[in-house]
Order: C-alpha cells, then sequence, then structure tokens
C-alpha cells in the first residue's frame, strides 16, 4: 500500500469508515480468526494479582477497538479484542493463550504482558504459527527472527536503554561510581546487564554496589540506605512505578543527591513524580519514545490532541497521567495499522509479513522523529530513544534520536 | 559502625509499619482464635475510605476519624454476617472464608479505585528527625502511635469490665456465657477493633509505601512475621517482633556477604523459624498448655 | 470404602477415560491440570487432612517437584517418566527434612513457619548461584514428550492418560495407605496426639514420615505440572499456589482422597468462570463463591457428600421401618 506517513495514519485510523465503503479489493484469504466481518485479536494482562497496575494497558486498547469499531473497523471488518487475565504468573498464561488459540480461534496474539509470561508460550505460538505480536516486554529475546519467526517485540529494550545510560555516563561522568537498585527479576537485570555491557572493561570498577529488591518488599528503604552508604556519586535505579516512586521520595529524605538515572518504565511525571514530589525528582535523567501526557509542551500538538479526544471519549475512567495510557493507544494504532495493510488477506502468513515490513511509521504519541521500522530481520519496531531530564515540573528532552545498539 | 547505625534506624521505620500490621494481626487472633488472612486488605480499604473522604474535600482529621468509625463498624457487620456462621465449621474453613474475603476487598478496591499509586497525607510531616538521619518525623510518629495504641489496649483489657468480658469470651466461651457474657456480641466487637486498629496502621502506612490495592500484600507477611516471633498470644511481643523482623532484615540485607543482598527475605524468615525452634510459641508468646 | 464411594469412583474412571477422544485439546489440557493440582492436593490433604497438621507452603514442594522435572529433562536429558521418582523421593527427602523441626510447632504456628517457606521460594530460586542450574529469572523451556508411536493419540492426549495412570497409582497408594495401620496411626495423632503417643505410638516418627509422604505426592504433581505446562519460572510458584491448594482443599473436603480432585477442578475452573462473569471484579466473584461454598458446605463437597448420603440412609431406613 506504499509508504505510511503520519498523515495517512491519522486520517486513516479515524476515518476508517471512507475505506471501508470502497469494496473489499484483492482476493480475500482468511485464516481462523479472520471473516468477512470480524478479526478476533487474542490478548492476555495481568488484572489481577501484584502486576494489577498494567491492566490499565489492556483497558485502554480495549477501549480503542471499540473507537475503531464504532469507526467502522479495519477495512469493514469489526475488531473482536478478547483479553484474559493471567495474574502475571506463567501456568495461567498457558492456559489462557490455549484458549485463545485453540478454543476463541483467534488470528493473532497482541501485546501480551510479561517477560515469563510471554516466554512461557514462545515455542508454542512458534509451533503452531500464529502471530504474536509487540509483546509488552523489553526482553531482548524476542527479536529473534531467525528462531522465532512469529514473536515480535515493540518497545525499546531494556538492554538497549542500559546501553544507552552506559554510553551517556561514559561522555559525561566517566568517573563515576555508580550504586545500581533493580528489581530482582528479568526486567530489572536485563537493565543491569545492558549498563554493565555498555560499560565494558570499566563496569566491575564503576559500579560499587548492587542492591536487588523482590515486588513483595513494602519499602526499598533499606536497599537505599545501602546504596548511599557505599558512597556512590551516580544512582541507576531501575523500579516499577511504585518503588520508583519511594526511591525518589527516600533520596530527598536522606538528603543524598546523586546524579539520578531512571528507568523508562517509571519515568511518568502524573504516574511517578509527583507522588514521589516534584522537587525532589528535580534534575533525574531518563529517556523515552512516548510524550509524556501531563507535559504541557503537548497542549497544541496534534498527536496529543488526537489522544487526548480519544480518552474523553472512550476511556474516560482512565488515569490521564499515567504514561500507560499512552503506551496502549500507541501500540493499538500500530497493530490498526498492521491489520490495515493486510486488506483482503487475513492469513497469518500475511499478517506476519505486514508486521515484518513497518516502514517509517509515525505514530501521534511517538516523539517527533522517532518512528517504528520493522524488517525480516529486524524485530524491534521501536529502538529509538531521546534522553531527558526533569526539570523540577516537566521533561526537558536534550540530545539527539539515539537507536539502541542491541538489534536482533 | 555508621551503616550499622543507619541501618539499625531504617529497620526500626520499616519495622513500625510490621509492628502495626502485626498488632492488628494479634488483636484478632486473640479476639477469635483465628489468624485474618484479609487484615491487610482490610485495612487497605480503610485507608481508601480515607483517601476518598480526603478527595471529596474533608480535612484529614475528618477522614481519619471517618475512616476509623467505619471500619469499627465494618469490622463487627464482617463478624456478624461472614463469620458466625462458620463459627461452628472446622479452622480450615475459616481460613479458606479469610482468603475469600481477601479475594473480594482487593478486587473490589481495585475496581473502585485503580491500581495506581496515590499519595496518602501523614499528620507528622516529613521533614528528618535529628537533622540528616534516617528516622524522618513520619516513622517516629509512627513509633510513636504504635506504643500509645499498645498503651491504651493494654489499659483497655486490663482495666475496664468490657475488656475483662472479652478476654472471657475468648479464653472460655461456654463459662463465659453462663456468666452472662453476650459471647457473640464479644467477638464482634474484638472485630471491630481489630478493624479499627487496622485501619490506623494502614493510614499510617500509605504515605511510606503510597496507597494501591496491592499495598499490604508484603506487609502483613511480615507482620505475620513479627506477630510469630514475638508471640500470638502477646500484643506487646508481636509489637517488638515486628521491629525485630525490620531491624533483622536490614542487617541481613546489608552485612552478610554474597548471599545477603538477594536472600534478604529468605535469610529473615529462616531466623524467625529458628527462634521458633528454641520458644515454638514465640519468644513471648504464652506456652500451649494442653490438659490430658 | 462403602459401596456408594466405590461406586462413585469407579463411574468416575470410566467416564475419564474416553475424555481426550471427545473433547478438543485444550479441555484435555485443563484436564490435566486438574488431576495435577488434585494430585497436589492429595498431597497436603495427606498432611493437613489425615495427620493434622497445618501446612500453607505446599506450593514450595510444588516448585520443587517442578523444578527438579525441569532440571533433569533440560540439562541432563532425562526421559519424563523418569523424573517422577527422582522429583518424589527429593521431596521426600526434604519434606522429612522440613517435618523434623516442624514437630516442634503447633497449628498457627506450623502454618506460618511453612507460609514462610512458600513465601522464600521464588526468591530461592531466583537465587544467581544457582542460576546455571534454575535458569534463574528466566526459567527453564521443557519440550513437550511425545506419545509412544505404536498409539493413535497426540501429545495432549498422550499426557492426559499417563497423568491419569500416574494419579491413579497415587490415589490406590494413599487409599492403601489410610486404610493400613499406618493410616490409622497417622489418623490417631491428628485425633489426639497425647492419647495415640500413650498407646505407644511413635508420634514424632509417623508425623515426620507424614511430612516427607505429602511432600512427596505434591512433588510428583509440581513434576507433571511442570510437563504439562512446559515450562518453569520463579514467578509460577509465589505463595499464591499455596493459597490455591489450601482452598481446593477445604473445598473439596479435608480428609477425603476423591475430595481432593473436586478441590482441584474448583481451582481452576472458578476463576476462569469468574473471569467470565466481569473482568473487573474477577477476583471479588471467585472471592464469593468460594464463601457461598463454604457456607452451603462447611466440611467440603466430600464432607457435604457424606451427609447428604448419611441423610438417604437415614430416610431409606426410616421408611423402611414403617
Amino acid at each position: 500500500m506504499g509508504r505510511l506517513t503520519r498523515r495517512t495514519v491519522l486520517a486513516a485510523i479515524p476515518g476508517a469508515m471512507s475505506l471501508a465503503a470502497l469494496p473489499a479489493y484483492s482476493k480475500k484469504k482468511y485464516d481462523t480468526g479472520a471473516s468477512d466481518s470480524e478479526i478476533r485479536i487474542g490478548h492476555t494482562n495481568p488484572y489481577s494479582g501484584p502486576a494489577s497496575t498494567y491492566g490499565v494497558i489492556g483497558k485502554t486498547e480495549a477501549a480503542f477497538f471499540n473507537m475503531i469499531n464504532e469507526q467502522g473497523g479495519i477495512n469493514g471488518r469489526k475488531i473482536r479484542f478478547i483479553s484474559y487475565d493471567d495474574a502475571y504468573s506463567p501456568p495461567k498464561t498457558v492456559e489462557q493463550v490455549r484458549k485463545l488459540v485453540e478454543s476463541d480461534g483467534v488470528l493473532l496474539l497482541f501485546n501480551m504482558l510479561g517477560t515469563p509470561t510471554n516466554t512461557a508460550i514462545h515455542k508454542y505460538v512458534n509451533q503452531k504459527k500464529i502471530p504474536h505480536l509487540f509483546i509488552a516486554s523489553g526482553a531482548t529475546k524476542w527479536g529473534d527472527p531467525k528462531n522465532f519467526a512469529w514473536s515480535m517485540g515493540w518497545q525499546p529494550n531494556y538492554q538497549s536503554e542500559g546501553q544507552i545510560y552506559a554510553a551517556y555516563i561514559m561522555q559525561n561522568y566517566p568517573n563515576a561510581k555508580i550504586a545500581v537498585l533493580y528489581q530482582n527479576d528479568d526486567y530489572g537485570k536485563d537493565y543491569v546487564k545492558g549498563l554493565k555491557d555498555g560499560l565494558g572493561d570499566k563496569a566491575r570498577s564503576m559500579v560499587v554496589s548492587e542492591a536487588p529488591y523482590e515486588t513483595t518488599d513494602p519499602t526499598v528503604d533499606s536497599q537505599i540506605v545501602t546504596l548511599k552508604a557505599s558512597g556512590a556519586d551516580l544512582f541507576f535505579n531501575v523500579t516499577t512505578p511504585k518503588f520508583a516512586a519511594q526511591a525518589i521520595k527516600k533520596l530527598a529524605e536522606i538528603g543524598w543527591k546523586p546524579v539520578h538515572i531512571l528507568n523508562s518504565v517509571s519515568n511518568s511525571v502524573g504516574g511517578v513524580l509527583k507522588a514521589a514530589g516534584l522537587e525532589n525528582a528535580k534534575d533525574i535523567l531518563s529517556a523515552h519514545y512516548l510524550k509524556d501526557p501531563t507535559d504541557p509542551a503537548w497542549k497544541d500538538d496534534a498527536g496529543y490532541k488526537q489522544w487526548s479526544a480519544f480518552m474523553d471519549a472512550h476511556f474516560p475512567d482512565g488515569d490521564r497521567t499515567s504514561s500507560f495510557t499512552v503506551y496502549g493507544y500507541t501500540v493499538a494504532q500500530a497493530l490498526a495499522s498492521v491489520l490495515q495493510r493486510c486488506g483482503g488477506d487475513l492469513t497469518r502468513d500475511n499478517v506476519m509479513k505486514q508486521a515484518a515490513s513497518i516502514k517509517d511509521l509515525e505514530l501521534p504519541m511517538l516523539l517527533p522523529g522517532i518512528k517504528a521500522n520493522t524488517s525480516p530481520t529486524d524485530y524491534f519496531p521501536l529502538s529509538q530513544l531521546r534522553m531527558q531530564r526533569f526539570t523540577g515540573e516537566r521533561w526537558k528532552l536534550f540530545g539527539p534520536i539515539i537507536t539502541g545498539a542491541v538489534q536482533s | 559502625m555508621e551503616l550499622f547505625v543507619h541501618q539499625v534506624l531504617a529497620g526500626l521505620a520499616t519495622g513500625a509499619i510490621y509492628a502495626l500490621m502485626a498488632l492488628a494481626v494479634v488483636m484478632i487472633y486473640q479476639a477469635i482464635g483465628h489468624l485474618n488472612f484479609a487484615q491487610g486488605e482490610m485495612a487497605m480499604v480503610s485507608t481508601f475510605i480515607a483517601w476518598q473522604v480526603i478527595q471529596w474535600g474533608q480535612p484529614y482529621w475528618v477522614a481519619f476519624t471517618a475512616a476509623i468509625v467505619l471500619s469499627f463498624l465494618g469490622g463487627v457487620a464482617i463478624e456478624r454476617v461472614l463469620f458466625r456462621p462458620l463459627h461452628n465449621a472446622p479452622a480450615l474453613s475459616s481460613l479458606v472464608a479469610f482468603i475469600a474475603l481477601f479475594g473480594i476487598l482487593n478486587s473490589l478496591a481495585g475496581f473502585i479505585w485503580d491500581f495506581d499509586i496515590k499519595t496518602f497525607p501523614t499528620p507528622f510531616g516529613s521533614k528528618p528527625l535529628f537533622g540528616e538521619s534516617l528516622i524522618g518525623t513520619h516513622q517516629a510518629g509512627m513509633i510513636g502511635v504504635t506504643v500509645a495504641m499498645l498503651a491504651l489496649l493494654y489499659l483497655f483489657f486490663r482495666g475496664t469490665r468490657l475488656g475483662l468480658a472479652m478476654r472471657a469470651a475468648a479464653a472460655n466461651p461456654e463459662s463465659a456465657r453462663l456468666v452472662g457474657i453476650r459471647v457473640g456480641w464479644m467477638r464482634a466487637l474484638g472485630w471491630g477493633m481489630a478493624a479499627a486498629v487496622g485501619a490506623v496502621a494502614g493510614m499510617l502506612i500509605a504515605p511510606v509505601v503510597f496507597l494501591e490495592p496491592n499495598m499490604m500484600l508484603g506487609v502483613l507477611m511480615y507482620g505475620f512475621a513479627g506477630a510469630v516471633l514475638g508471640g500470638l498470644t502477646s500484643p506487646g511481643g508481636a509489637v517488638l517482633g515486628g521491629f525485630a523482623v525490620g531491624v533483622i532484615e536490614n542487617l541481613v540485607g546489608a552485612f552478610i556477604p554474597y548471599v545477603g543482598r538477594e536472600l534478604k527475605l529468605t535469610i529473615a524468615l529462616l531466623l524467625i523459624v529458628a527462634v521458633l525452634m528454641v520458644r515454638p510459641s514465640g519468644v513471648f508468646g504464652r506456652q500451649i498448655v494442653t490438659r490430658v | 470404602m462403602t459401596f456408594p464411594a466405590r461406586a462413585v469412583t469407579a463411574v468416575a474412571v470410566v467416564a475419564a477415560l474416553p475424555a481426550p477422544l471427545l473433547v478438543s485439546s485444550f479441555v484435555t489440557f485443563q484436564l490435566t491440570l486438574v488431576m495435577v493440582y488434585g494430585l497436589a492436593i492429595l498431597g497436603l490433604n495427606l498432611l493437613t487432612g489425615f495427620n493434622g497438621q497445618f501446612s500453607l507452603g505446599h506450593g514450595a514442594f510444588y516448585g520443587l517437584g517442578a523444578y527438579a522435572a525441569a532440571v533433569l529433562i533440560d540439562r541432563w536429558e532425562v526421559p519424563y517418566f523418569c523424573t517422577l521418582p527422582v522429583a518424589g523421593a527429593l521431596c521426600f527427602a526434604v519434606g522429612f527434612l522440613f517435618g523434623m523441626p516442624a514437630l516442634r510447632l503447633q497449628g498457627i504456628y506450623l502454618a506460618l513457619a511453612t507460609f514462610a517457606l512458600a513465601a522464600a521460594m521464588p526468591q530461592i530460586l531466583k537465587f544467581s548461584p544457582l542460576e546455571p542450574l534454575t535458569g534463574g529469572v528466566q526459567g527453564i523451556v521443557i519440550a513437550k514428550p511425545d506419545p509412544p508411536l505404536w498409539l493413535p493419540l497426540d501429545a495432549d492426549q498422550w499426557l492426559y492418560y499417563f497423568t491419569l495412570a500416574v494419579l491413579l497409582l497415587m490415589c490406590a497408594g494413599a487409599a492403601n495407605l489410610v486404610r493400613s495401620r499406618t493410616g490409622r496411626a497417622i489418623m490417631a495423632i491428628r485425633d489426639d496426639p497425647i492419647a495415640a503417643a500413650a498407646m505407644g505410638i511413635n508420634t514424632a516418627l509417623y508425623k515426620t514420615l507424614t511430612f516427607g509422604v505429602s511432600a512427596l505426592y505434591t512433588g510428583v504433581a509440581g513434576a507433571l505440572g511442570a510437563i504439562a505446562v512446559q515450562f518453569v519460572a520463579p514467578d509460577s510458584f509465589t505463595f499464591l499456589l499455596s493459597i490455591s491448594l489450601l482452598v481446593g482443599l477445604v473445598i473439596g473436603g479435608v480428609g477425603s482422597i476423591p475430595g481432593s480432585l473436586v478441590g482441584g477442578a474448583f481451582v481452576l475452573f472458578v476463576p476462569n468462570v469468574a473471569e467470565a462473569v466481569s473482568t473487573g471484579l474477577a477476583g471479588a466473584i471467585y472471592g464469593a463463591i468460594m464463601l457461598l461454598v463454604i457456607f452451603v458446605m462447611p466440611t467440603g463437597a466430600a464432607g457435604f457428600a457424606r451427609i447428604a448420603l448419611a441423610r438417604l440412609a437415614t430416610a431409606r431406613h426410616n421408611r423402611v421401618k414403617s
């Protein structure tokens, strides 16, 4: 269908109706889950249990597909978004995915959340040749088209982001003593690996203290105390939102002001920094690829206004200060674009083909200049980030667009 | 040495959280003889109620009082409606009822108030006490409130007729009935009080850990650990146990080489189990005496 | 067993045999998991239901058995059916060792000590020095066992029958144990430990043995579970699993072998039912169903069945009399 520019996407998605009016061109081919009237999409998310904060992503996506349906669907077909709760438990994910594939007959799996949860079904979906698209996890293993041709990542992977921070540190603080707080699971460890890989030989001498925490820990205060005592002057904060807020607050309370790098998972102003205290978050560095909805700089931005209108009309209960709603919105748009380009050929092969040929896709809430790109050898649609510094009120972007180094 | 002092202080601060929870757990245990797995969720819902009242524009103390009163009534209601019918059921069935309550409260809270973190104000401010040290005014306030509550409860149970009646009802329901004590209502009262204590715990813990439906998961576990360490029959012991757990965990994490960082929780629990080997009813608990 | 119990069991086994050939692959998978959880709950039942020792930590043994199977299959290419005895033996040893200090603890304190074990399990599994063995936070992926070539079954069906065979074997073992002198001793310890000791029963030995056997059963269930799900990770074995096993135990009926399977079915299917009713309030609905079941059947499904049968018998008796 040719290159998709921002304009086409902005016009196409809200205006799918115009395309739906056209007669379905080219021959129609369907696999299970697609028909003349609907496309079934499978999804799992932790709607309950300790990871339930991420459940809002699924709810945003459901609202988005409702909107698409109201506007006539994609190429005239309604989207049936079937989303199940796996409570972040891999055995439950296996059960739910088998249900989606074998009982509900979905065409593809979309934006399933978590690394262990997706690992549990990784082999299964590739054996069954089900498109496993835009996995909501930053692990590097999702960009392996040679061995797992049906699984595709989405966001810049954690190791890349860690390496970007390492490069920044080497350039600006080459003699820093680094203390790391990280969540004791794949996500946390991936970031740390990225940082250490990026620092190379100097990692051993620069990283003076590492403190892991579990999600069942009530606070991370003890870890912060240990890290401060190590004498570090740079703090790498690899935490999920709740613990990030706790850490930032604790740092201020004990009067420790190191150079503070915060991972992109928890850099939401409304969701994290405000709770921690905006003054306490001043001068924190991070990187991101999405626009922060609470940043007044985007007030008149067309993309922001589109997202805002979507939230007002279709997800009024959604948290407008959380980056998760922006995340869900953006990735759902990417899927809509892929399905759009499939036209009438809704076979799983074609879905995968279209997903692996995204060229310079610009989406409303991506930072300007950041585009999604895939190819048969590159299964990371997003691999660009920009660094940003918190002014005490908002994130100020600086530096160029950096492309992550860890590719498939 | 400085790190040691800091870790102990930080441990006491976190321990205050565990101590509050342990107190609520032991109180209910004394009133009904069961361990309330839903105690954390009850405290969480109470805190959300307070938060909601604040959102509606009321000052902190109005919200605080409202939460305590509503929690008390809620506790009484839960006992009368849910647990009275189960009172003759085997202990395990009651346990499952608690688990069910846990699930219901957690799910309801998430449904009503969502899962993003919210700030909850503290009446004590968050300045550091003693200058740059690691005990803030809020943490000091928490410790103070815990001790005060302990004292109040002690006075209530030892010094008032109602307290005496409640102790009698828990110790020997049959005889208590024979002397005219309304055992059912004593139990309900115990639940109400435990719910109220839980509400205070929740409202003091939330400023530190941030308010969200899953905030009490870890706290409850550590609260149990503290209660067990101190002894389930001793409120004072449970409070001390809570503080001990906080300090032990911090010291393990900071000072045990190689494994301490990653196995903080494991080692802390191991130590508690080890203590139980020596004192099977907790450090301050009464030894269980079975008459043959 | 009494006649009605035997009849019901026979009917159940007969009904279970053709099931995978009649239902879809996915339902076969679910039924396999029901059997796995049922076996795990049976293990818990032996300890708590028949011996009166509370355990809130059986998820740890399940996880241990699962990891044992996973490591054996993935690292050392042991055939899957050989992993079951190894998992069982390992869990027996650990259970027995745990049972020894557990002798000192009573009731609630034992429950919380076992709960501590379950709570610490994920952390132990993620422990870095063990990573080459356990796969750390990444977990271990297991290949699905192939059915023997001479059987016209697919992998899911074969796994179902394999699990069914193991389950029947172990249920028979449990039933035998319960009926034997050892079983009577075990139950005597539950009913009145002091009287049992006074009668000359070596309570310490029997209690630790029961702990071991109970862990063995749950460990084998864990191994079967790992093979069925084809993946193990620390996040699969949190304390929530232990809680589920306990719920299944009570709902099915404490002290009832067939009840364990009812419990297994409950913890697998009812959460799905709750989710179907409302995604937002799934947990609340699950909890409400649990409460309802507990109110109506405080002694679990097996207890309810017993009471119902007793009432029927009394009614028949009264009719005959008059």
